[in-house]
């Protein structure tokens, strides 16, 4: 298929894509999978039958799974412990006055 | 780290009931055993789809035609996903699927059987997938990250499949005399290989113990196999169909049926590709391979021309 | 043969059941055609998308067969017109029935069909009948997007490899005499166009030549003659061989136990 493979021509199974389905207008993308296409027109196409075959999206994405940078098991310390000790992003941290929803 | 000391600490995780993802450590078996019962359980949604496509085209309603072929194709889509969670072990589905095609793969056996009536159709849906969501509910909680995910994913949309089952033999049952013979007569052909799906019993089946060990399985063949049996005889009672088996009693005392003994000569015959269609399946798969090869070549091919033709242009 | 097309004078039941029921004909027909792929496409994904085609017209078709049957008023059921009528009976286009062929064929007939099915779909739109505009409204979605999936093809095999292009090529040239019939109006259709119940074909034939022609040729594909020798007769029951076959297949367990509840 491509460089790396050389001249040998080797039967394929399409370059494996990332699927991300948007459930309802203003929800986010979420993954839903993946597939396999030889290009973005068909990833979607393929996408859209095997994702959405119950109405499951209104929106998708596709991205090349080679495309996709992750976090390692190993991170999950040095990345994501940090957060734990700044309560002050979460509002349960404040107590502010109750105020009556009341106009007058 | 000594591999004594990971592989320790990986027990501790699945111990502690954490799910593993695909960049975690893992000991290699647990990478292999994961590869070789997943793949199988892709190839069986696969070449699943042949016994049950065989009667697509000879519907004998337009909503049967309807149901059968969305639930086939469900069976494609199944295969998909766990095809793409197999992956992310590092086990491409080109190559995986090179190891079915040669006959080097398993796949679940209840598929070596032929569909010989329509009624076969209803039956499939009621006992074969009855007995797949048995398994399944089960591997939701499995401790791979990417095999629950697909199995959650595949429950959801397979609980149509056993109802639409059960919903025909319930009709065919209470149908024309016919219509009674061919659904019993299915049942009669039907009812051992599907006890047969959970595999061999507990003290002969090495790869279970190992698996539950692991947090991949929770309950073992025996176990599942009498949760089948319980479910499914209540529900032929009650459409008024007969299980073929003479030992079949009910135990007051443990509220489980008990039942007979699986021919285990015929399993093991099967398995080692003697059944009735084994050859008949790979030779199907094996030419949709390769009467697709130029097409996917095809497409490929484009995918390239497009991709240099694109950079020339900027 | 249908009393429709034989009778005098047409009533307005008779040609619309009769209208409704070619355009069943021809989506029953060619949703077959396409089922006969499930488990044996190229891959996976294609796999899936060609039941997905077959599923959407098979669902057309039982939704126009039973208002056909509600047209008619003589309590059948929408069964009854798909596994109890014989091939001159059958009014489906030449091109849906001929065998499913290699995957290149498929396309092919996919690409030529829906590029038609757009433009009819898009004039019957407007058809003065509420009933059947929804259901031609709900329809044409899945038609937009049936010639999508089968023109995207017809270009990645037309300028992918030598042995794609010469296959695509084949299947044109092999079914090009099936086109002609596509745009043939009949008294059924010129009766219903009057009352604004039915479309005409001839009307969009140029558009979806000039269609047809920009995508062939943006596939590197030859575009064979339109005024070769094209076949008729389709909206008169004469079919190939094909469909006797077909339908026998179709129908034989059906017609086998006529008596036993099958929904």
């Amino acid at each position: 298929m491509s460089k790396e493979n050389g001249n040998k021509s080797e039967d394929t199974q399409w370059p494996l894509w990332e699927v991300f389905t948007q459930p309802r207008d203003g929800k986010p993308h979420e993954h839903a999978g993946s597939l396999h296409a030889p290009d973005a027109e068909k990833a979607l196409e393929n996408a859209r039958d095997v994702y959405t075959r119950r109405k499951e999206a209104v929106n998708i994405w596709v991205v090349p799974s080679d495309q996709i940078v992750a976090s390692k098991g190993e991170d999950e310390g040095p990345f994501f412990d940090p957060a734990d000790d700044k309560p002050y992003r979460h509002p349960q941290f404040y107590s502010v006055p109750r105020v009556s929803k009341r106009r007058s | 780290m000594s591999d004594q000391g990971e592989q320790k600490s990986f027990q501790e995780r699945i111990d502690n009931g954490e799910t593993i993802e695909p960049k975690d450590d893992m000991p290699d078996r647990y990478r292999k055993q994961l590869i070789r019962m997943m793949s199988q359980h892709a190839h069986s949604e696969v070449v699943g789809m042949l016994p049950e496509g065989n009667w697509i085209t000879r519907a004998p309603s337009l909503r049967r035609k309807m149901i059968l072929l969305s639930k086939v194709q469900d069976e494609a889509g199944h295969g998909l996903y766990l095809y793409s969670a197999t992956e992310t072990l590092g086990a491409s589905r080109q190559e995986v699927i090179d190891q079915l095609l040669e006959g080097k793969a398993k796949y679940s056996s209840i598929f070596n059987y032929p569909t010989l009536s329509w009624a076969d159709v209803a039956v499939i849906g009621w006992l074969v997938d009855g007995a797949a969501i048995i398994n399944q509910t089960m591997l939701a909680r499995s401790s791979y990250g990417p095999y629950s995910r697909a199995m959650v994913r595949i429950c959801k949309e397979e609980s149509f499949h056993k109802k639409q089952g059960y919903e025909m033999v319930a009709k065919m049952a209470d149908g024309t005399p016919e219509q009674q013979e061919m659904i019993q007569d299915a049942v009669d052909r039907w009812w051992w290989p599907t006890l047969m799906m959970f595999g061999p019993h507990d003290e002969d089946s090495p790869n279970s113990a190992e698996l539950i060990k692991w947090g991949v399985k929770s309950k073992t063949n025996d176990e599942l196999r009498q949760s089948f049996v319980d479910r499914h005889i209540a529900e032929a009672h009650e459409v008024g169909l007969e299980i073929p088996d003479d030992e079949l009693e009910y135990n007051e005392e443990t509220g489980h049926w008990e039942f007979g003994e699986i021919d285990w000569d015929e399993f093991w015959n099967v398995v080692k590709g003697n059944g009735p269609m084994n050859k008949e399946r790979i030779k199907a798969r094996r030419e949709a391979h390769e009467n697709g090869k130029w097409v996917r070549e095809a497409a490929e091919e484009y995918a390239r021309k497009q991709k240099l033709s694109k950079e020339k242009a900027s | 043969m249908s009393t429709a097309t034989k009778s005098k004078e047409l009533t307005k039941q008779e040609a619309l059941f009769e209208y409704l029921v070619r355009l069943a004909d021809d989506r029953l027909i060619l949703g077959h055609r396409l089922s006969e792929w499930c488990g044996h496409g190229p891959i996976l994904e294609e796999d899936i998308a060609l039941a997905n085609i077959a599923l959407d017209y098979i669902g057309h078709a039982a939704n126009l067969y039973e208002y056909a049957v509600e047209v008619e008023g003589e309590g059948r059921h929408r069964d009854d017109l798909v596994y109890f009528r014989n091939d001159v009976e059958y009014k489906n286009l030449k091109i849906t029935e001929l065998p499913r062929g290699d995957f290149g064929f498929t396309i092919a007939r996919q690409f030529l069909f829906s590029s038609y099915s757009y433009y009819l779909y898009q004039l019957l739109s407007d058809v003065k009948d509420e009933q059947f505009r929804g259901m031609v409204e709900k329809h044409f979605k899945e038609v937009k997007y049936h010639l999508r999936h089968s023109r995207e093809w017809v270009l990645r095999l037309g300028d992918g490899t030598e042995e794609s292009h010469k296959r695509i090529q084949d299947a044109f040239n092999d079914i090009w005499t099936y086109i002609g019939e596509l745009f043939h109006q009949d008294e059924v259709d010129e009766f219903l166009q009057d009352k604004n119940l039915a479309a005409n074909t001839a009307s969009f034939k140029s558009d979806w030549k000039d269609l047809v022609s920009d995508t062939l040729e943006e596939a590197t594909l030859d575009v064979p003659d339109f005024d070769q020798f094209m076949v008729e007769g389709s909206r008169q029951g004469l079919h190939t061989e094909h469909l006797g076959h077909l339908l026998a297949e179709m129908q034989h367990l059906r017609r086998s136990y006529p008596d036993g509840n099958w929904q």
